[in-house]
């Protein structure tokens, strides 16, 4: 018997009952704990909250306005003006904005990452960012700073409605799901909380739209 | 790790000593139950929420050969390998075939409860593989050869300078006492290793049936760099964290994070499944789940089982006036605490640490924060039913309460002694009417004062007044 049946084996002679639970048909609907209350203004409660949670939040009205919006928080702040970012993002004009992006993934010693976000989560202020051959998971994570560009039109209430919306667009998981709620902090030290541990120094932000 | 719970007398006492350790238990206060309070305040409907956490795992619990079933068919569909391991030993074997498999030198690691029962760093480090911890307080913790004192904040009980001392003495730099600097240093420190490393090994928050998924929570980052970079992903979880799908998930992160450190939500939640695409440029090539199960499927269908729904968040030992006194160390195990008072006897033996159910006032502060309703007071209880059950309590102690119950069946006696006692006290009582110091009761009398009685007992008293 190998460890596989020998854990199975107490577990079910543990349970005592010969009928299996529909454990199938309780996966598939899905049922939702309950919700908090969430009323008026989605989009700016996601970005209250994620200003509350130390991210940097900023508007623009279209795609186009992003690089230079971008290119004054980088130089307000001296910081590195190249960088990576993901390949749906490279078309919009930073070049001319003087910023300069490869389309790749990120290396150890990229400073900066520019990617999308799947989904905004206006309850707590997160973005949600799915791994893939174009949005590679690095870009949002290696670099010291990250951009992130959001439609509002993708800020949804809850956790449960991306939820929705991923399997409606996409079907499947894919490999990684990562919800991202500002800059990589710790309070390990004397119970100080200390914003950029491994993950980014800071988290920009744009929603466009 | 190995067990010190049997000396949990001596090292409590230790630690109520330890003038660092106390400073430093002091912030659980408004880092952990402040903040707790403020963050579940946010949550208007929290008591259906709690009542649904609760269910969810309840639910997980009571089916979890079915579940634990279903995850597997998923996370294998996805290309995951899962192993299921009975004990601590299984689980490190299993991880060294999987590094020689794949020829691993350096792994690095994202903090997990799990792999510190099982001892894991210093078994891979005897075989060669090199191990870096990377969660910032476990690493601080590898740096100094001590076990972590808490499940969440693993060294609540360094100050700055102690780390300071730490780095200076391992990192070969000038030292640092600001803490950004510190974390700034770490930061640089470790970052190579993560590039470097072959394998990356953590635990999980939860694993999802119903996608195969491993779910993890962090801060920092280590968690998501652990397993997106190196090639090899190794993910240890014990068997009772099933839970059935994405919005079971979704419930419970509403109330670990503000449970465990008052914030709404983890900077970091990764749902991991599958290995890497074809087309993709980060992600491991080969993923591993370790199913351990090392005594918890023994709990079910017995006292313990509410035990199982434990989600790890530390909030009763937050609230423990025990834990808040003398830390997490003298517990003796991995886990402190009045989870830890319970899941230490249940994992090594109620006769390897009969001390930890006993270090309770039953207040029920744990009770009333656990975020799955475990009732922890009585699962205590129950504990300390079965020491007495199975004669495991102290000879003398034994013998005292066989006196007392003795002189207890028989009143002529037990009014004898009592209006012996009462004399005795009320003499050394003399001119204050306080007793600073009973012989005998020493432990007692250290911090406190007992009011000397009257010298005649309740029942002289009341038959003189009905008498009258």
């Amino acid at each position: 018997m190998s460890a596989r049946d020998r854990i199975l084996a107490r577990i079910g002679k543990a349970h005592n009952s010969g009928i299996a639970a529909d454990v199938d048909g309780e996966i598939r609907r899905r049922q939702r704990g309950p919700l908090p209350p969430l009323a008026g203004d989605l989009v700016k409660r996601f970005g209250e909250r994620a200003a509350n949670l130390a991210s940097d939040v900023a508007q623009a009205h279209t795609i186009t306005e992003v690089p230079d919006l971008v290119a004054r928080y980088l130089r307000e702040r001296q910081l590195p003006m190249q960088g990576v970012c993901w390949p749906a993002l490279a078309p919009y004009g930073w070049p001319a904005a003087g910023i300069g992006l490869e389309a790749r993934a990120a290396r150890g010693d990229d400073m900066l990452g520019v990617t999308g976000a799947f989904a905004g989560i206006a309850e707590t202020g997160t973005l949600m960012l799915l791994s893939g051959p174009e949005t590679p998971a690095t870009v949002s994570l290696l670099p010291e700073t990250h951009v992130a560009v959001i439609e509002s039109t993708r800020i949804v209430a809850t956790m449960e409605q991306a939820w929705d919306r991923l399997r409606a667009e996409r079907g499947a998981l894919p490999r990684a799901v990562n919800f991202v709620s500002g800059p990589s902090r710790t309070a390990d030290i004397e119970q100080t909380v200390t914003l950029g541990a491994h993950g980014p120094y800071r988290v920009l932000i744009v929603i466009v739209g | 790790m190995e067990v010190t719970a049997m000396h949990f007398r001596r090292n409590a006492a230790e630690k109520l000593n330890d003038d660092r350790l106390q400073q430093a238990l002091k912030k659980l206060q408004s880092r952990f139950v402040d903040s707790r309070a403020t963050a579940l305040a946010e949550l208007p409907n929290f008591p259906e929420i709690r009542e649904a956490a609760a269910a969810i795992r309840q639910r997980a619990i009571e089916n979890l050969d079915a579940y634990l079933l279903r995850f597997e068919r998923e996370a294998t569909a996805r290309g995951a390998v899962v192993h299921w391991a009975e004990d601590i030993e299984d689980a490190n074997r299993l991880v060294v075939e999987i590094a020689r498999r794949h020829g691993v030198r350096k792994a690095v690691k994202s903090k997990s409860m799990v792999t510190e029962e099982c001892g894991l760093n210093d078994y891979l480090a005897s075989v060669g593989v090199e191990v870096l911890e990377t969660d910032l307080g476990e690493y601080i913790l590898q740096l100094a050869h001590e076990p972590p004192s808490h499940i969440v904040a693993p060294v609540v009980h360094k100050s700055k300078e102690e780390i300071a001392d730490l780095f200076e003495a391992r990192h070969r730099r000038p030292r640092n006492t600001g803490i950004a600097a510190m974390c700034r240093e770490a930061r640089e420190v470790l970052r190579p290793g993560f590039l470097a490393a072959d394998m990356g090994i953590s635990g999980a928050n939860f694993i999802v049936a119903e996608t195969g998924s491993v779910l993890i929570v962090t801060n920092e980052g280590n968690g998501r760099l652990t397993t997106t970079l190196p090639r090899v992903h190794v993910a240890i979880t014990g068997i009772e964290k099933v839970v059935p799908t994405l919005e079971d998930a979704s419930t419970l992160l509403r109330l670990l994070p503000r449970s465990a450190t008052g914030q709404s939500i983890t900077n970091y939640v990764s749902i991991l499944t599958g290995v890497r695409g074809k087309d993709e440029a980060d992600g491991p090539e080969h993923f591993h789940i370790i199913l351990l199960d090392n005594g918890r499927s023994r709990l079910l269908g017995t006292e313990l089982q509410p035990m199982l729904r434990c989600i790890r968040c530390g909030a009763c030992m937050n609230h423990c006036p025990v834990y808040q006194n003398i830390g997490g160390h003298a517990y003796g195990w991995v886990y402190p605490g009045p989870m830890g008072s319970v899941l230490t006897p249940a994992f090594v033996g109620l006769e390897n640490a009969i001390d930890l159910p006993n270090a309770s006032t039953f207040c029920g502060a744990c009770a009333d924060v656990c975020p799955v309703k475990i009732p922890l007071p009585d699962l205590l209880r129950h504990l300390r039913r079965r020491q007495v059950e199975r004669h495991l309590r102290p000879r003398s102690e034994r013998a005292a309460l066989r006196l007392w119950s003795w002189a207890a069946r028989h009143p002529a006696v037990y009014a004898l002694l009592t209006r012996a006692a009462a004399r005795l006290l009320h003499r050394l009582g003399g001119k204050k009417k306080y007793l600073r110091h009973i012989p005998g009761a020493s432990g007692w009398t250290r911090g406190r004062d007992m009011p000397a009685p009257s010298g005649r007992t309740f029942r002289e008293l009341y038959q003189s007044r009905n008498s009258k």
